[in-house]
């Protein structure tokens, strides 16, 4: 592998050369934070979102939000996992986004123990701390990872609690990669609910259209949807209770940098959270995923008006 | 380097290893399925772009069309076609059947134009006078094809088989974004595990079996040149041979031929 | 067309930012695969290595490559310069095989007669066979052209704004025309550039206009055969 290693090095170091030569004169757009704001906290505030249709909604609610305020905001989106994601918030790519409490916790404690909004919320802002980074306020809507049955499957076999998945051993489920080995996942399952004769099906679509299809034409009986997600109504599948606390909160919560913390901009963020509900969460994805097509920015800008904040 | 320290060290786990592990795991299985998606799609690719490369290599007819038509298909974004198949054919197909399917056609589709083009243009770099002694020699058309122009041309026409590989091996990569398998998906779930032993050890595996399949097209090729006629490689090898010190002599590609 | 109609400006930001990404990588492989192909052809050593590690480059699979680039190079996640590499280095890859053939074409016959005619090699590399190469350079130009604006769509992945966005948004919003739109527009980019790069082979290169188009175009399709043909 050494040849690999040296040519791929060498190649790329001349061609960074080139390209930063080259990307100079060339940058000639708008949208790049990274030569546009240099991170500096009198700049326009970035606001990011991860890849998926609800967060880049939650972005859209943020940034207009604040415009309203009378904030400088600009926008990039569809970033991928917190893996880009934060490092992007720490070198000021972005400077705000949308977050999950549980999950951004996850991320730096994969084994942590709170389970309520409230211990969430408190374990967070001492673990993203380390990072430079700031929490504020989080809202009442949330967005949990869920074990999901379609009501047929559920009915003919007494399903109403994820413990009782026992009963249908051996059963495919499907999920994002990651769900087979976070704790909310397969290893809880196993631990926590002594289901222990499942057969992972990974889908890379953050419980999206494939996973439901998946669900729906029997490819996986159980699949991780999330609560948000309208197809849980249209389609007709039954979230199973989650009795001893496997998944925890999930609030949608503002993750930022503590260069831009400011009061105004808490005030201004807290009032977003303190409107927005799981049915809100819902009827913006039903927008913008369901038959309406309509894009993430009207559906936010419609939100925010309805809720008195534009 | 630690990083790539570190990869290696996670390749070579025997941990990694282990049959009956939870996916991505255990590795094996990532390349059995990585080796299957290639195969199966450059077979197919091959069943069809060799007939029509030939086809249009000894006769010349639709050859304007068929490169423009392969040149645009070179353009396309394997990515937005995958996704577009996959949509489409979940319409009527059940997911794991739509999405495997939909894979496939991607991939056939990105090794059609490279295995079309070797086929066509091994025939074309046949001497023409070779063709016409065989044919004032008495055979038929079918003959000349598959007694003299295939064998002269086999190292070209493997040239194309073996770049549609090498195509095929780095792309399947985006299979698991469409829930299949493959090492793209140790790849993906070090991407969402934020692991970066899993992220390049699977790129390393992609290329060391990229590698190891080229080595093996590479030998192949040199078994199948005719001596001394049509080989890309052994011309090349003489002119280079010939050349040495003073100034370089034309190498005998059927590209400079034509340019020529 | 409901949602072409009502997302047009979005479309066309992105074949912008799209049109972008494309062109730096095309003209850095150029600028690097040209000197290298030239090395590539002085001895058997030189083109053993140029031309066996440049293709070994070409079978990186493009999205760990992407995502790998910030952690070795040190830039930050979200900067195109991860992008702008990763898809220089596939141009290299392709570019330096069709450089190194381009050189090799030139009839060693007129490389001596310049010399005759009083020629510095520096002179001799700029009028003579700089020129002659062109119109092999040319049909490589055009395979990295088309490949790179393909590729530059799997950045999406890392976040990276252009065409490829359309295809992950529309398929988890259930949009069929949106990624149809994305692929659609890609295809037209590549056809553009295209065809600029033909234009630009008229002007340039005007002695070799006798060519028949479908020459250089062959030759294009002949390379990327080439291109593995090496290791």
């Amino acid at each position: 592998m050494s040849i690999f290693k040296k040519g791929r090095i060498a190649i790329g170091v001349v061609a960074v050369g080139a390209v930063v030569a080259l990307a100079g004169c060339a940058s000639g757009d708008p949208t790049a934070p990274e030569t546009a704001s240099g991170g500096d906290s009198g700049d326009a505030i970035v606001v990011g979102s991860f890849a998926f249709p609800e967060s880049e909604i939650l972005g859209e609610i943020y940034a207009q939000a604040l415009e309203a305020q009378g904030f400088d905001v600009s926008t990039k989106f569809n970033i991928g996992p917190r893996q880009q994601t934060i490092p992007a918030l720490q070198d000021g790519s972005i400077n705000l986004i949308p977050e999950y409490n549980g999950n951004l916790l996850a991320y730096y404690d994969t084994e942590y123990t709170e389970r309520t909004t409230e211990d969430v919320d408190g374990a967070l802002g001492d673990a993203v701390a380390k990072d430079d980074l700031v929490v504020y306020k989080s809202a009442e809507a949330e967005d949990k990872d869920a074990y999901v049955v379609t009501k047929e499957f559920a009915d003919a076999n007494g399903l109403k609690a994820i413990g009782d998945l026992t009963k249908v051993e051996p059963f495919s489920l499907g999920a994002n990669p990651q769900f087979g080995e976070l704790g909310y996942g397969i290893p809880g399952l196993k631990s926590v609910y002594k289901v222990n004769d499942v057969t992972f099906v990974p889908i890379e679509d953050f419980g999206g259209p494939d996973t439901v299809k998946a669900l729906t034409d029997d490819t996986v009986q159980v699949a991780d949807i999330y609560t948000t997600s309208p197809d849980i109504k249209s389609k007709d599948l039954v979230v199973l209770d989650d009795p001893e606390n496997l998944i925890s909160a999930q609030n949608v919560i503002p993750l930022l940098s503590s260069k831009i913390a400011s009061d105004e901009l808490e005030k201004a963020l807290d009032a977003v959270s303190a409107k927005l509900t799981t049915d809100d969460l819902i009827d913006l994805r039903e927008r913008v995923e369901g038959e309406e097509k309509a894009s993430a920015n009207t559906a936010a800008k419609d939100w925010l008006e309805k809720a008195g904040l534009l | 380097m630690n990083l790539f320290v570190s990869a290696i060290q996670w390749i070579l786990d025997p941990a990694n290893w282990v049959p009956g592990s939870q996916s991505p795991l255990p590795i094996q299985d990532r390349l059995a399925e990585h080796l299957l998606y290639t195969f199966v799609s450059v077979l197919i690719a091959a069943v069809i772009a060799l007939p029509l490369g030939f086809y249009i290599g000894h006769t010349g007819k639709g050859r304007q069309f068929v490169i423009s038509f392969t040149g645009a298909m070179r353009a396309l974004p394997t990515l937005g076609v995958l996704f577009f198949l996959t949509m489409v054919l979940g319409y009527s197909m059940v997911s794991t059947t739509a999405n495997f399917v939909g894979t496939m056609i991607a991939l056939v589709l990105l090794a059609i134009p490279s295995i079309l083009a070797g086929a066509y243009a091994g025939l074309e770099s046949v001497d023409r006078q070779t063709i016409d002694s065989a044919r004032a020699s008495g055979m038929t058309e079918m003959q000349i094809l598959t007694k003299v122009e295939i064998p002269l041309s086999l190292p070209l026409i493997i040239g194309g088989l073996r770049a549609g590989v090498l195509q095929v091996i780095a792309t399947v990569v985006i299979a698991s974004y469409v829930g299949l398998g493959g090492l793209g998906r140790i790849i993906a779930s070090g991407i969402g595990l934020n692991d970066y032993d899993r992220i390049l050890g699977g790129a390393i595996l992609i290329t060391a079996l990229a590698l190891l399949i080229d080595g093996v097209f590479a030998v192949i090729q040199r078994l199948t040149a005719t001596p001394g006629v049509g080989s890309t490689r052994q011309t090349e090898k003489q002119s280079l041979r010939r050349r040495a010190p003073g100034p370089s002599t034309t190498v005998g590609t059927p590209l400079q031929e034509r340019e020529s | 067309m409901n949602w072409f109609l009502s997302n047009w400006e979005l479309v066309l930001e992105l074949t912008l930012n799209h049109i972008r990404l494309s062109i730096i990588p095309i003209i850095i492989g150029f600028v690097i695969a040209v000197p290298l192909g030239r090395l590539a052809i002085t001895g058997r050593t030189a083109r053993g290595i140029i031309i066996t590690s440049t293709s070994l480059l070409y079978t990186i699979p493009s999205l760990p490559l992407f995502v790998i680039l910030p952690a070795i190079l040190g830039t930050k996640v979200l900067s195109d310069i991860n992008l702008i590499v990763a898809l220089s280095i596939y141009a290299v890859a392709i570019m330096v095989r069709a450089a190194s053939d381009s050189f090799a074409s030139v009839s060693p016959d007129v490389k001596q007669a310049s010399l005759a005619m009083g020629y510095s090699r520096w002179q001799q590399f700029w009028k003579v066979e700089f020129p002659l190469a062109g119109p092999v350079l040319l049909a490589g130009m055009r395979v990295v052209s088309v490949s790179t604006i393909a590729l530059v769509s799997v950045g999406v992945l890392i976040g990276s704004e252009n065409l490829g966005y359309l295809f992950t948004n529309g398929k988890q919003r259930g949009i069929l025309e949106e990624v149809g739109t994305g692929i659609i527009a890609s295809l037209l980019i590549a056809l553009v550039f295209d065809l600029i790069l033909v234009l630009l082979g008229r002007i340039l290169l005007p002695w070799s206009r006798s060519d028949k188009k479908s020459q250089s175009a062959s030759a294009a399709l002949q390379l990327q055969i080439k291109a593995a043909d090496a290791a």
